[in-house]
Parts: structure tokens; C-alpha cells; sequence
């Protein structure tokens, strides 16, 4: 026989201490359009007020490093494409550069080159795609998606060109990239870096300044500087807070140090920031991509010494970090001397810019709970690895 | 960050303290330093707040697992040991190995790091408790869950340990080298068994 519970919302009681009121738990997901995958938060609301939230997931948990520990570490090379799958191309670069620090890889210049200009094609695309999903999770729906949807596949063509692949690229290899570019693809890469600044003036004059945005989004999910830098939020979120830290220009890896762009900050952190800086950080893209398609120099496309099979990195260990389009994604590697990694670890931005997902969304409407999590730029293949 | 400088700098800051440097011989000359667990929150707390270090940004922390197979240098003098000393002294003299959390600490302030902190638990079975830096670094938070998730490592001090990725049923800890995975994972019968049993039955000729 079983003896009969009360339901779990009804031992809550408010915290405004009305009689009358009851909390309601809300599960959002992990089946929700605007969770960007297989995401879950139980929410407790008092009428409209979110007073809990607990994200859920590993509903996409495929144990990543350990299949890349039982692999070798080219091997691995093409599974880091499906981890942030937006942006496979600097989830290759982010790995490259761990690998390189762990066995001692000089690039080449022209390589080098090669991965700033697909890497900053892929911010470009990411960060497109991010503000118009942004905008669908607000209701403004199809055309601010569309119109970024339409700039991306351009993008998406040019990968298509150079790698053979949309999406998956695995375009790195250490100490260089796969294959040189084709040709006449680099005029097609700087036509379509010339137009992209209008297609962001096209972008801002239709939302920008949008009397429904800015009331949706101005003071919307605040992010503290002091919470922020305490949370390790890393990427755009972080700079909408106003943290000057940018890893182009503190670590200077690869040759960051060669360009000349700006740190694009926010003031209040809010969502209208987080929207804004994503915006302001294409054009500086755009200028770095024009810089790097005007000096990019002959020369081999990958280091020839390095071995491509056998491929055995003396014992001792590597932490290699780029700012990903969504913030700061490490590799951390320690070999063991065999052909495989001793342990193969991901520091996932998308996961870890989460936690700080109840803060923001506390004493917000559940309306807002949505464009709070579309405004943090999660994927799910990242998140769960 | 020089570790040679900030270690008795360290050291006299925190009395009774027991540092070790843990030297990399890769090229990224990453070099880490071992910490007690009794005194890693002072040292954390200090790490943080000292002004000319300012480490506000814990940006990666992660587990290793280190069964004794995989020390280094001990299975030369186990092999040597084979042979000479009887079987019962062998296994208390056996190391256990142990578990190990890494923290990448960086300064956002200062711009400046790494500084690699790691930690050992006593060994690999039981004695599994490390206390969570959690309350220095919120960033910690969800990667302290997902080590105790995958290695087992119990944070004393986390404010809400959990399994992470793995889902709240599931007992044991996919990343350690020694994980085996089952042969099946059904833990609980569905509705498609009834219908194999009535396949099967009907096969069989009594239908």
C-alpha cells in the first residue's frame, strides 16, 4: 500500500510570505525550442517571478574524453568538430594549440594566417547566428534569423570550398592545417568580408534601436563585473560586463599581436549588452579578416617535421586556450609518452558561463528566463561533451 | 608566474604549510604546484586576495586519475620487490594510488598565470575527500560536480555536489582508468520485453 504525498509544490511556501500564494515548479525542457538543444531548468515561480532555477542536463553526455583517451591524439582531431558544432574551427584550433605546447610545434607563418582568417570567419558566422536566434527566442520571428541565416551560408560556403565540409571542418593539424587554400578563394573570402559591415548596418537599423528590444532587453538578466569574474565567465558575456579581458590580446597566441583591432565592452551587462557586443565584435573581425587576407604570406601551410603517424609527445603536460567565439575554451593534455593521451580534459565555455545562469534569472519574469539563456550563447554539444 | 619565487612567499603566509613543486618536462613548461588539502582554502583565500597576485579568475579545474599501475617509477621497484618479500607484505606495502584535482588559476586583474594547483586524495577508494574551492571561485562549481560525477572525488565544503552529466541513479565513475563499462545498460525491464516474451512464446509452439 502506498501512502499518499503531497506534490512538491505544495510544501513551498512564498518567500513573500502571502497566505495565499503557492509556487509553482516549472520544468522548461529539456524537449523546448529555445533551450538550443536537449536542456532542462526547473523553475519555481511565484506568479510570473522566478524565485528557482536549476539547469539540468547531460541528456547529450558521450563521455568525449574518454573516447579521446582511448584514442590517439590525431585521432581526436575530427570528434572536437561535434563539441561546439557551431564552430568547429577554432574547437580545432583551441586543440591544435594544446598539442603544440605539449610536444614544442613551431607554424608556420602562412598557417598562422590560415587560422586567424577561418577562425574569424567562424565569430563572424557564430556570433550571426547567435543574435538572430536571440531575436527568435524574443518572438521577433523568421526574419532577424533569416537575415543571419542568409550571411552564414555564405560563410558556410567558403568552409565548404576549403575543407570539404559545412560544419565539420577538421581543418588544424598540428603544426599547421590540413590543406592550402584553393584557388581564387581568397577573393571569394575578402567579397564576402567586404559586404558583411552591410549586412550589420542592415542588422542594426532593423533591431538596434527597436523600441520592443530595448524594452525586452534593457536591464534584463544583470550580470555584476565582481560575480562575473568569479564565476569564470569568459567571451562576449564577460566583455558585456565590462571586463577588459580578451585572450587575442592577453595571451596573444598565434599572431594576435600583428593586428590592430579594438576590445568592444559593455557597461551595464544586461542582455542589450551581451546583444551589442556581439555586434560591435564582427566589425572588429571584419578588420582583422581584411588585415589578414591583405598580409597573408606564401610559404608551407603546415610544419613538415611534425609526424603525422606514430605521433608520440614526450611525458609532461599542457593547458592551450583561444578565445573561442563563445569564450574561452582550454585544452588541458598530459601524455604519458604513448601514442594516446593520459588524460584528455575540455574546459567548455558554454558549461561553465551556465553557472551563473540562477543569478541572472532571479526575480525576472519566465519570459525573460528564455532570452537570459539565448543571450549566453550555450551548445549543447559542448556543454555535455 | 614563477613557482620558485611564489613558494616561500607561500610558505610564509600560510604556517604549516607543505608545498611541492611538480616539475613538466613538455616545452610548455607548465609547471604545478602540490598542495596540502588542510590548508588549500587559506592558501586559495590568500592566492585571491593577496594585491600583487590577485588570482580572481579559477578558469579550468579538472581530475586525474593515478591508479598505482600508472605511477611512474613504481612499478620498476614493485617488479624489484617480486620474488624477495612474501606475498602479506607485499599488499601493505602495495601503493594505493590516488586522485588527483588540477586548478589552472588566472588573474584577470593583473593579467597574468598560470598557477597550477594540485591536490592528492589519500588514495583511490574511500579516503576520496578534498575540500571544494567552491567558495573561492564560483567558476568551480560545476566542474567540482563533474570530477566528483566522473572520478569520485567528494568535495567537503561543495554547496550542492551532484552528479552533473551522468543521470542521479548511476553508481559509478565513467573517467577513472579502471571503469568497466556493463554489458547492458536496460537497468529496469520496458514494455518491449513482455512483447519478446510473447514472440518467443508463440515460437515455441504453445500459441
Amino acid at each position: 500500500m502506498t501512502t499518499a504525498t503531497l506534490p512538491a509544490s505544495a510544501t513551498l511556501t512564498s518567500p513573500s510570505g502571502e497566505t495565499d500564494t503557492q509556487l509553482l515548479e516549472v520544468s522548461m525542457g529539456p524537449q523546448h525550442p529555445s533551450t538550443h538543444g536537449v536542456f532542462r531548468m526547473d523553475v519555481a515561480l511565484d506568479g510570473e517571478h522566478v524565485v528557482k532555477l536549476k539547469p539540468i542536463f547531460g541528456y547529450l553526455h558521450r563521455n568525449h574524453e574518454k573516447i579521446a583517451e582511448i584514442e590517439t591524439y590525431l585521432g581526436s582531431m575530427p570528434y572536437t568538430d561535434r563539441l561546439d558544432y557551431f564552430c568547429s574551427i577554432t574547437n580545432n584550433w583551441a586543440y591544435a594549440l594544446a598539442v603544440e605546447k605539449l610536444a614544442g610545434i613551431v607554424v608556420p607563418e602562412r598557417a598562422e594566417y590560415l587560422r586567424v582568417i577561418t577562425g574569424e570567419l567562424t565569430r563572424l558566422q557564430n556570433h550571426a547566428s547567435l543574435v538572430g536566434f536571440l531575436m527568435q527566442d524574443m518572438g521577433a520571428s523568421g526574419t532577424p534569423l533569416m537575415y543571419a541565416f542568409r550571411e552564414r551560408e555564405k560563410i558556410l560556403d567558403l568552409f565548404e570550398s576549403l575543407t570539404g565540409a559545412r560544419m565539420m571542418c577538421n581543418y588544424m593539424r598540428f603544426g599547421g592545417c590540413r590543406c592550402d587554400l584553393p584557388e581564387g578563394w581568397l577573393q571569394q573570402a575578402k567579397q564576402v568580408v567586404d559586404a558583411f559591415p552591410r549586412f550589420l548596418d542592415e542588422f542594426e537599423r532593423l533591431l538596434s534601436s527597436n523600441e520592443i528590444l530595448m524594452a525586452r532587453t534593457q536591464g534584463v538578466g544583470v550580470l555584476s563585473k565582481k560575480l562575473a569574474i568569479n564565476a569564470g565567465v569568459t567571451g562576449p558575456m564577460l566583455r558585456a560586463s565590462g571586463v577588459n579581458y580578451d585572450l587575442r590580446k592577453v595571451d596573444k597566441y598565434g599572431i594576435y599581436d600583428r593586428f590592430n583591432f579594438r576590445v568592444p565592452l559593455g557597461e551595464h551587462g544586461d542582455v542589450y549588452d551581451r546583444y551589442m557586443i556581439r555586434l560591435l565584435e564582427m566589425r572588429e573581425s571584419v578588420s582583422i579578416l581584411q588585415q589578414a587576407i591583405r598580409d597573408l604570406p606564401e610559404g608551407p601551410f603546415t610544419d613538415p617535421k611534425t609526424k603525422v603517424r606514430n605521433f608520440r609527445p614526450k611525458p609532461g603536460e599542457a593547458y592551450g586556450r583561444i578565445e573561442a567565439p563563445k569564450g574561452e575554451l582550454g585544452f588541458y593534455l598530459i601524455s604519458d609518452g604513448t601514442p594516446n593521451p593520459y588524460r584528455y580534459r575540455v574546459r567548455p565555455p558554454s558549461l561553465i558561463n551556465l553557472t551563473i545562469l540562477e543569478d541572472m534569472c532571479l526575480g525576472q519574469n519566465i519570459a525573460d528566463v528564455v532570452i537570459i539563456l539565448g543571450s549566453i550563447d550555450i551548445v549543447m554539444g559542448e556543454v555535455d561533451r | 608566474m614563477n613557482l620558485e619565487q611564489l613558494k616561500p612567499e607561500l610558505e610564509a603566509a600560510i604556517p604549516g604549510c607543505r608545498l611541492e613543486i611538480i616539475p613538466n618536462p613538455s616545452p610548455s613548461g607548465q609547471h604545478s604546484l602540490l598542495i596540502s588539502p588542510e590548508h588549500a582554502i587559506a592558501l586559495a583565500t590568500f592566492l585571491r586576495d593577496t594585491p600583487h597576485l590577485r588570482f580572481d579568475y579559477c578558469s579550468n579545474v579538472t581530475g586525474v586519475d593515478w591508479p598505482a599501475s600508472a605511477l611512474p617509477g613504481k612499478i620498476k621497484s614493485k617488479e624489484m620487490e617480486d620474488g624477495t618479500e612474501s606475498d602479506e607484505e607485499e599488499i601493505n606495502a602495495e601503493p594505493t594510488g590516488y586522485l588527483e584535482a588540477v586548478y589552472h588559476l588566472y588573474s584577470m586583474q593583473l593579467k597574468h598565470g598560470p598557477v597550477i594547483l594540485r591536490m592528492r586524495t589519500e588514495d583511490r577508494a574511500t579516503r576520496v575527500h578534498l575540500p571544494s574551492l567552491t567558495p573561492i571561485w564560483r567558476s568551480a562549481d560545476f566542474q567540482e560536480r563533474e570530477i566528483f560525477d566522473l572520478f569520485g572525488i567528494l568535495f567537503d565544503g561543495h554547496p550542492d555536489l551532484r552528479r552533473i552529466l551522468m543521470w542521479d541513479e548511476f553508481t559509478d565513475h565513467p573517467m577513472r582508468r579502471d571503469y568497466v563499462e556493463p554489458d547492458d545498460y536496460e537497468y529496469e525491464p520496458t514494455a518491449h520485453d513482455d512483447v519478446l516474451r510473447k514472440t518467443m512464446h508463440h515460437y515455441s509452439g504453445n500459441a
